[in-house]
């Protein structure tokens, strides 16, 4: 996981709420999509539109998506979160996301802020006045700036240790392998085995 | 303390509590497929590291697999690629696979009950949203990413937020004719898409104690399109005299001791939960989605909304997005929308019961002229039971397409099932998004007695319609 402390960029408002992980990966491109491959699906069936938000000039290189409520629920693939990271994008910022998603992005350093619904209607509004604003997502003071707006979030204590210091969360877990031995050791004897 | 079934549960399986975040949670079993998995084993590969518990993961082939012939080569590439990984990624690192063609391979949450490896108590995840299937039994069970299906493979260990606890209690019998489907459209319908988020709902009350396991299943499958991250009912009589039978499982003093265990895990009588929902089960009939997702769903005796109907803004414009994709015209009745094809099968409606739900409709009956019936079995032993039972032949007869192999065909339309632009379709699976079944398909989600009836008349209807 890269290391995240401070991000300012340019804004995508994406002005649509519940968009599942159907709309972000349509699922059947999801098995021709790999991280190190060339092609990007993310809103694939969106993106032959040429008036779709995400092929407008005036927001090519962009690293921060603006969406609106429920983004990113339904289906468990990860390849939502990863293509919005190849297309470039390190903050998402929205009022609520799928529980699915919100986990695999803050496992993967893909930082999804949670803001109220009037934070993203302003700033929508602010992105398309202006293509160029610049946001910025603090990690260390947990703020989102724009303009004069300073908007405080959250993020649970262990997420955000795991983003400010770049750590896998496999080797972080692995401090632990002794307690999880120890929890094996006393786990009870009936349940079931799949080699059993 | 009093406490919940789910927090009892998660207490047992923290092997290290975070007041800060993720707790540290041991997983009792990890089920696999071949998509969204591939990468996790690069990874594990990557950097050296190996399968903790190969003895508490197992593997099937189901999202992208041919229900055409078990036989037949997967033609997609991607998708006979995807097989290949699983193979070889499960050979490399002694993990059990059930294979295409193998006696008992079918769709994960299909086979993992069917197995006899979902017991009440555990903590179960899956590569898979709808892993809420299997806290049918009592258990915690749900879906994951890649990243987190690494960090399982890896230390057979989770680092997830305490789950919050709602309680859906469906009080009184529900009326002939109405099922677990409809129960779980018509919930989706009145807390929407976001209305368990966080949580994990604990289902209750009469309609549900009377629920078989398949109708169990079928309810907590769709938990997630509630926003929920879990659902689970108490194990009971029930639990116990299906798992009685399951292949495998313990015998004499160690099944009664087992047994007695699982008829213990209960919520406290005193236990809080964070959110109630209470639903008059006599108040309900079958129900259909008209939308983009399963909240925009309403009786089949209702008419298509208008997006004014909707009060919240962001409900009003989702439903001028979904009227538009669904080419849909406010007021009209929703019996009236003609069908090009009616899908039964996928985790939410593709077990025995349902096929025998659906046979009792078709029996001397036929399918409209022009219209497709696909009829595609959950498992394998899904499919012999229902040739055992003769269901073959009345789906035969009907003129439906039933398919001799099982997998999640037209649900995630990852295989060569899958619907052209524009076309409509009554479907018992669980997502009506976007493009779910084919680019530009429009899905109406319905039980199984809806969809055979609606095949029958070529639109959407009722058994009591026919």
């Amino acid at each position: 996981m890269e290391k995240f402390t401070v991000h300012t960029g340019t804004a995508v408002p994406l002005r649509r709420s519940n968009v599942d992980t159907d709309q972000i990966t349509p699922a059947r491109f999801v098995p021709y999509f790999s991280w190190t491959g060339h092609t990007n699906i993310l809103f694939a069936d969106w993106r032959d539109d040429p008036a779709f938000v995400l092929n407008l000039p005036e927001h090519q290189g962009a690293t921060v998506l603006v969406a609106g409520t429920d983004f990113a629920t339904g289906s468990s693939r990860e390849s939502a979160v990863w293509a919005l990271q190849r297309f470039g994008f390190r903050v998402v910022i929205a009022p609520r996301y799928g529980d699915i998603f919100r986990g695999n992005s803050l496992m993967r350093g893909l930082l999804t802020v949670e803001v109220p619904t009037e934070v993203v209607e302003s700033l929508w509004q602010r992105i398309e006045e202006d293509p160029g604003l610049l946001i910025t997502a603090d990690l260390e003071r947990l703020e989102v700036r724009f303009d004069d707006v300073v908007q405080p979030f959250t993020l649970d204590e262990d997420a955000r240790r795991r983003f400010l210091s770049g750590l896998d969360p496999v080797a972080d877990t692995l401090r632990f392998a002794d307690e999880i031995a120890a929890y094996e050791r006393g786990r009870r004897p009936a349940l079931p085995s799949t080699s059993r | 303390m009093s406490s919940t079934l789910a927090q009892k549960i998660w207490d047992a399986h923290t092997v290290r509590r975070s007041e800060a975040g993720d707790d540290l949670l041991y997983v009792d079993l990890q089920l696999l497929h071949e998509v969204n998995t591939p990468f996790a084993f690069d990874a594990l590969r990557a950097a050296g590291r190996t399968v903790r518990r190969p003895d508490l993961t197992v593997g099937t082939e189901d999202h992208n697999t041919p229900t055409v012939a078990i036989d037949k080569v997967i033609q997609d590439p991607a998708g006979r690629r995807q097989t290949t990984l699983m193979r070889q990624n499960c050979d490399e690192f002694g993990i059990k696979l059930h294979r295409l063609g193998d006696d008992d391979q079918g769709i994960v949450h299909v086979i993992g009950p069917e197995l006899g490896i979902v017991r009440p108590g555990m903590t179960i995840v899956c590569c898979d949203s709808h892993t809420t299937t299997l806290g049918a039994f009592g258990a915690v069970a749900f879906g994951i990413g890649t990243a987190q299906v690494e960090h399982v493979l890896a230390t057979q260990t989770l680092l997830m937020r305490r789950l919050k606890d709602m309680a859906v209690t469906i009080r009184g019998a529900l009326p002939p004719g109405v099922t677990a489907k409809d129960v779980c459209l018509a919930l989706i319908s009145r807390i929407g898409t976001a209305g368990g988020q966080g949580h994990v709902i604990e289902y209750r009350g009469e309609a549900v104690s009377a629920l078989s396991m398949e109708g169990r299943m079928t309810l907590c499958n769709m938990s997630v399109e509630a926003g929920s991250r879990a659902g689970l009912v108490a194990p009971d009589e029930t639990t116990v005299e299906y798992l009685r039978t399951r292949p495998g499982m313990l015998q004499g003093a160690e099944w009664e001791a087992e047994s007695a265990y699982w008829r213990s895990l209960r919520t406290d009588d005193d236990a809080v939960f964070d959110k109630e929902v209470v639903i008059d089960a006599d108040g309900l009939s079958p129900y259909v989605s008209w939308g983009n997702n399963p909240g925009q769903s309403l009786p089949l005796d209702g008419r298509v909304p208008a997006p004014a109907d909707f009060e919240d803004v962001q409900q009003r414009h989702a439903a001028e997005r979904a009227l538009e994709y669904m080419g849909l015209k406010p007021g009209t009745a929703m019996r009236d929308l003609a069908l090009d094809t009616v899908f039964v099968g996928s985790c939410t409606n593709g077990r025995i019961e349902d096929l025998r739900e659906v046979a009792e409709v078709l029996k001397g009956r036929r399918v409209a002229d022009g219209l497709h019936l696909l009829i595609v079995p959950g498992s394998a032993p899904v499919r012999r039971q229902a040739v055992a039972e003769g269901l073959d032949r009345i789906f035969e007869q009907a003129g439906a397409d039933f398919r001799p192999a099982a997998g999640c065909s037209m649900c995630a339309a990852l295989n060569e099932d899958r619907l052209l632009p524009g076309q409509r379709a009554a479907s018992t699976s669980n997502r009506n998004f976007e493009g779910r079944q084919g680019k530009g398909a429009r899905t109406h989600l319905v039980s199984p007695p809806v969809a055979a009836a609606s095949a029958v008349l070529g639109r959407l209807a009722s058994p009591a319609d026919l």
